[in-house]
């Protein structure tokens, strides 16, 4: 199907795939960090890479991304996107403070950056296994794979699989915040199912494509 | 007076070219590739940022052709030609093709960085374009710029700072 011709119902579809999934990788986060922790209403953007970058705030632009592939009935790539800020308050945060900054000595911390991977591997392995459940489809996931860089360069490594076939992206993109008022995002958790997927979703769901 | 120099950016799977004293840019190449072909003499070059080694492995049937090396350097030769340069003139700088994540178990075109690499230069060969310099692999994401009058590329990484090939 052309991805770039989905209708509202498709995209309200995909969204409350997002809602469920990060509904559940949210509580997870909120037990690992004993903090209260909410999600933004998950967007359904169809974007060219090039768009998707400025999603991001622009290709250059300096961000932890973990990144995972999910296999199965159903094929994608999942980021956990973090600006550096983020990831060191996260870090602290899980470590009681005892670790402050993903780098040390101008090199990455490899304990802070365990500590990122494992909590992306729980969220990641809650959103999914709430999608699998919803859709009644299977898939395994990957270990969770870390890069500090510009934006454009670690993404690009995620759509390789789809740019095959698509010159778009469907992004299930949810923003999560901590409850406290003013609080600032913790981060974003991007679902990217390859284009031969979605109509698989759809028809799981039983809903035409 | 002094002249205003404009830098053409170029975005991923999308190429471009300049004539001098324009600059052409592209952001945060990752494992994809960034060949900037020039002339020195005219003062003419273009960048191509390309994300996929051949346009065999597209599932499209309008496909992108600035996205493969094979289609994009064939493009971008023929749009340097149309600008003024001369064929035997063209000379090449090619960077990129990092591999960002350690990946382990993932599929083979996950490792599409040096694939990348070695795409890129073939094609450059088949053109008789000579690769001049090169800053290719490793794990790092590269930002580069090129200037036709001095012929240096420059490059940016996160970790290193910026140098000039």
């Amino acid at each position: 199907m052309d991805t770039k011709k989905l209708s509202s119902l498709h995209k309200d579809v995909l969204r409350e795939i997002g809602n469920i999934g990060a509904g559940n990788a949210t509580a997870s986060m909120s037990q690992l960090i004993n903090k209260k922790i909410k999600m933004e209403v998950p967007s359904v953007k169809i974007v060219t890479i090039n768009e998707m970058m400025e999603i991001l705030g622009g290709p250059e632009r300096l961000i932890v991304a973990i990144f995972f592939r999910f296999e199965g009935e159903v094929t994608g790539t999942v980021y956990f996107i973090l600006t550096v800020e983020e990831a060191n308050d996260l870090v602290s945060k899980m470590t009681n403070g005892q670790v402050t900054s993903i780098m040390k000595n101008g090199e990455q911390d490899p304990m802070a950056i365990s500590v990122l991977q494992e909590v992306a591997n729980i969220l990641n392995g809650s959103y999914l296994s709430a999608m699998a459940d919803f859709t009644k489809l299977r898939m395994t996931t990957t270990i969770p794979y870390l890069s500090i860089d510009m934006a454009a360069a670690t993404i690009v490594t995620g759509l390789i699989e789809l740019s095959r076939s698509s010159d778009y992206a469907i992004l299930i993109d949810t923003k999560i915040v901590g409850a406290e008022p003013n609080s600032s995002t913790k981060g974003h958790f991007l679902l990217i199912p390859d284009p031969e997927s979605i109509p698989k979703l759809f028809s799981a769901l039983g809903i035409s494509v | 007076m002094k002249e205003t120099v404009t830098v053409v950016k170029v975005g991923i799977a999308d190429l471009n070219v300049v004539k001098a004293p324009n600059r052409i840019r592209t952001s945060g190449l990752g494992s994809c590739v960034g060949v900037v072909i020039y002339d020195s003499y005219k003062q003419v070059a273009g960048l191509a940022h390309i994300m996929l080694p051949d346009s065999s492995l597209t599932k499209q049937e309008n496909f992108n052709k600035y996205k493969y090396a094979d289609t994009a350097i064939d493009i971008l030769v023929e749009k340097l030609i149309q600008l003024g340069a001369r064929k035997s003139q063209l000379k090449a700088k090619i960077a990129g093709g990092a591999q960002m994540f350690q990946l382990q178990s993932a599929s083979e075109i996950m490792r599409i960085g040096p694939r990348n690499v070695e795409a890129v230069k073939e094609r450059l060969k088949f053109h008789q374009i000579p690769i001049v310099s090169s800053d290719t692999g490793g794990n790092q994401g590269r930002t580069i710029e090129f200037d036709p009058v001095t012929t240096k590329l420059k490059i940016r990484t996160v970790n290193q700072g910026e140098k000039y090939i």
